[in-house]
């Protein structure tokens, strides 16, 4: 094994929030900083090449190489877990700029009362609505707290959209249920394809509160105050799954990386897996990794960053035995609901190659506690949207309306094109509560290549999803009626937790951030209880999973800890609550 | 050493057919006009045949456009096999294998050449029967995972870039009016709405001006 000179800080992982965290530190100080990613270097020229959607949205060629690492996955801890052999519920990214090179760009704030939604709920309905088995808990964090920073965020990826809430005052055409922002939006709304505008019509019609999707496809050029100027999204179409060919979309490599790239105490380190934090009386000292040639390297550091993604980074400090005593750590697992609540089938042709990730609208009459719960047999709800990121032929030839019933043949055939250009889905993003028994450990069968144990997640869903998810479908026949559709197919339901069928991947908990450190692993800078030097940055600290998408939370999370880092912590090292 | 195995594909047939279209008026598709003679990376040629007549089967070529045979379906299942993911280079394939329920996945052993190589053996000869006998073979091992795959790959086949053997002269595209890769939809993203936009497709080929390595190609 190889030792190398001790750095100031390594981070492992290089997606949106190690870059982030990177960022700050190598621009605010003069820490040297080195960022270890497992994956390949990228940047905005490659992705040229990537307008295939075989290699790109069926084959994977940007996500994690499952063939060496994946998890195990059963229902509950009476089951049996087996290995998830290809992907299917999610979509780990690997590779510098991790999934946020490939993700779809839909920036979300979380409202305010998620933070809090322990105390909140039990406030207006008392503990006794709160499912048997919960695991529910409040942040340690309020969203005025955040507020700045999810500005901060949005003002860096230059997200299109609409403010409904601007410090206080509705603004009729945006968000009206979203918390009070500072600030509108850095760019206007994108143009809307005309699903769409079709879903904006009818959901009007029915007196609901349609907004245009916040994007991080930006709408127009744009430059950030960090003075990074990135191009106006051309709808291509070739995008969630893919990488933007004309930085239009923000993703860290030309978000970050420009100034990355400029800084001398910052180093990355492409190809290098990471497999053990060492700890030592309460501090971290070093990372141990495998380098691109294969030869394992020993990296000490004054402070070390987890960022590499809730799953990674729950099993790392797992794999690691960071000191856990209050059996905090791997609990809170939580996996967005993400449903078609309803396909539809359209009598004109839609021309849905024509899209971006974040091109939609959606409305919120159903999110959080926005409506009264007292007479629905569910907590919380979710947002109903319709997304045009860009129609798939491979995908979505063969998406049947329920009158036709062929199944290949000519009638299959005819029936299949026809609907072919008049399919369109109206999704629902719902809140997942977070359980006791929904929990991720080792597994103790199988093993990664190098011979470490497999994450295991065992993950069900429970009443409280399956009842959102069908009263959200049937709102969303109802909407789909309304926007003349010909057919509708509603979801079928949500019965168990099912491992091949893509969700999100918006999967969190593992190392949750909380007020004191009998409930949680981190506080609420990330700072991990029992090593005030290591810090687990992402949506594995998230307690509980709110509706809506976590990236801008996630990185509103990091440029809090950040500065809390640069103004507290490297002056005088210790726990900065 | 293996003698080489050839495919002859003919695709005469399609050039200057009047298909259904999605703006529901006649449309004429183009294809190649000469037949090709492929050589076959995995399949035997009786294999490939066989593979060929299923596919034609689930996407047939009849009026209402070409199908999986005008494509070059049987020649990209070919390639896929005879590539990573046909060994399954794509797959967590590390033991112990146990069966699962659904919701965990495929949880088998056998590789994609092992299914195909297994299921063909089932229908071997279809090539040479007549349609309706074709369609009689099939219904009995319709619930197979290698039906399955092999309607999951014509699809494929079909409306894949041109890159990857199927879709030749993307007449696949040109059946479903969609325009492949393409730089930009500024002007027209909401121009159209409720009129079919077809721009004659272009394949990444075309679009970025050299060849681009495809997945099949890879170690
Ligand atoms: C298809 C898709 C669409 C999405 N759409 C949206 C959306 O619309 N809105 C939204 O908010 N979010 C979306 N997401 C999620 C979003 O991409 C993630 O929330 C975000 O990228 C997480 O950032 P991160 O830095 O925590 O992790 P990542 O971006 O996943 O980066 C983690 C990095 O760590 C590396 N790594 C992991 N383990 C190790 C190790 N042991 N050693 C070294 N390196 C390691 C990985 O290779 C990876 O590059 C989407 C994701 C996908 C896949
Ligand atoms: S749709 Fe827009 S943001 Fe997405 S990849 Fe295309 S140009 Fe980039």
């Amino acid at each position: 094994m190889k030792t190398l000179p001790a750095v100031d800080a390594v981070i492992v992982g290089g997606g949106w929030t190690g870059l982030l965290m990177a960022q700050q530190l190598a621009s605010r100080t003069s820490m040297s900083v080195v960022v270890l990613e497992r994956g390949a270097p990228r940047k905005t020229s490659d992705y040229l090449d990537n307008m295939d959607e075989l290699d790109y949205a069926i084959r994977l060629r940007m996500m994690q190489d499952i063939s060496k690492e994946t998890v195990t996955f059963r229902h509950s801890e009476r089951d049996r877990a087996l290995p998830v052999r290809q992907y299917g519920s999610f979509l780990p990214g690997a590779g510098v700029g991790g999934a946020g090179e490939h993700w779809s760009g839909i920036s979300y704030r979380y409202v305010p009362d998620s933070f809090d939604l322990l105390t909140k709920t039990k406030e207006k309905y008392g503990a006794k609505r709160l499912p048997e088995d919960h695991a529910i808990q409040d942040w340690g964090v309020s969203y005025a707290a955040l507020e700045p920073h999810y500005t901060r965020t949005e003002r860096l990826m230059g997200i299109s959209g609409k403010a409904g809430n601007l410090n206080g005052k509705l603004i009729e055409g945006g968000n009206i249920y979203e918390g009070p922002r500072s600030e509108e939006y850095p760019t206007p709304p994108m143009k809307m394809p005309y699903l769409a505008a079709l879903f904006r019509d009818a959901t009007k019609s029915l007196g609901y509160h349609p907004y245009p999707l916040p994007a991080a496809t930006t709408s127009q050029p744009y430059t950030n105050p960090d003075g990074v100027s990135r191009a106006g999204c051309s709808y291509c179409g070739y995008c969630e799954r893919y990488g933007c060919m004309i930085g239009a979309k923000s993703q860290p490599t030309n978000t970050l990386m420009p100034l990355l790239a400029k800084r001398k105490n910052f180093t990355l380190r492409p190809g290098c897996w990471v497999k053990r934090v060492t700890v030592e009386d309460g501090q971290a000292r070093a990372v141990t990794y495998i380098d691109a040639a294969g030869e394992e390297v020993f990296q000490p550091a004054g402070i070390v960053f987890l960022a590499s993604w809730t799953l990674n980074n729950t099993r790392l400090l797992m794999l690691s035995k960071v000191a856990d005593p209050h059996k905090n750590l791997g609990r809170n697992l939580t996996h967005q609901i993400s449903i078609p609540a309803a396909t539809v089938f359209m009598e004109k042709p839609l021309n849905r190659f024509i899209g971006a990730g974040s091109a939609g609208i959606a409305m919120n009459d159903f999110d959080a506690d926005v409506f009264d719960h007292s007479n629905v047999p569910f907590l919380r709800g979710g947002h109903i949207y319709t997304v045009c990121y860009g129609f798939r032929p491979m995908a979505n030839f063969g998406v049947m309306p329920p009158s036709q019933k062929a199944a290949w043949g000519s009638a299959w055939k005819k029936a299949a094109l026809d609907a072919y250009d008049r399919t369109g889905r109206i999704s629902f993003y719902g809140e997942h509560l977070s359980y006791k028994g929904n929990v991720m450990d080792l597994d103790p069968v199988y093993k990664d290549a190098q011979g470490d144990p497999l994450l295991r997640l065992t993950l069900d869903w429970r009443d409280n999803e399956r009842n959102m998810a069908k009263f959200m479908a049937e709102k969303a026949t109802g909407i789909a009626r309304a926007m003349g559709a010909r057919e509708v197919t509603p979801f079928p339901g949500l019965k168990s937790y099912d491992a091949t069928r893509y969700q999100s991947t918006h999967i969190q908990g593992g190392a949750i951030m909380g007020a004191s450190p009998e409930s949680s692993v981190v506080n609420s800078y990330l700072q991990h209880w029992h090593a005030n030097n290591l810090f687990v940055i992402g949506s594995s600290a998230f307690p509980q999973n709110p509706s809506g998408n976590p990236t801008l939370t996630a990185m509103a999370l990091t440029y809090r800890a950040a500065d809390a880092i640069v103004e507290r912590y490297v002056k005088r090292p210790g726990s900065l609550v | 050493m293996k003698r080489r195995q050839f495919l002859t594909v003919s695709a005469a047939t399609v050039g200057g057919a009047l298909v259904y279209t999605l703006d529901r008026r006649p449309y004429v598709v183009s294809a190649q006009d000469k037949p090709v003679r492929v050589p076959l990376r995995f399949f035997t040629e009786a294999e490939a045949l066989d593979v060929a007549a299923a596919a034609a089967r689930i996407l047939p070529n009849d009026e209402a456009g070409p199908g999986a045979n005008e494509a070059g379906v049987v020649i990209y299942i070919d390639r896929q096999l005879a590539g990573p993911y046909g060994r399954d280079r794509y797959r967590y394939t590390q033991g112990p294998f146990e069966n699962g329920i659904p919701e965990q996945g495929y949880q088998g052993k056998a590789t994609p050449r092992e299914i195909y190589r297994e299921g063909v053996r089932k229908i071997a000869g279809i090539a040479k029967l007549a349609a309706a006998e074709q369609d009689a073979t099939l219904k009995q091992i319709e619930t197979t995972s290698f039906f399955t795959l092999v309607k999951t790959h014509t699809i494929e086949g079909m409306f894949c870039d041109p890159m990857h053997g199927g879709n030749i002269d993307m007449i696949g595209w040109q059946l479903i009016g969609f325009p492949g890769p393409r730089m930009t939809y500024f002007e027209e993203v909401d121009s159209h709405y409720g009129n079919p936009f077809r721009p004659k497709p272009q394949s990444l080929r075309q679009i970025v001006g050299r060849p681009v390595k495809a997945s099949e190609d890879e170690a």
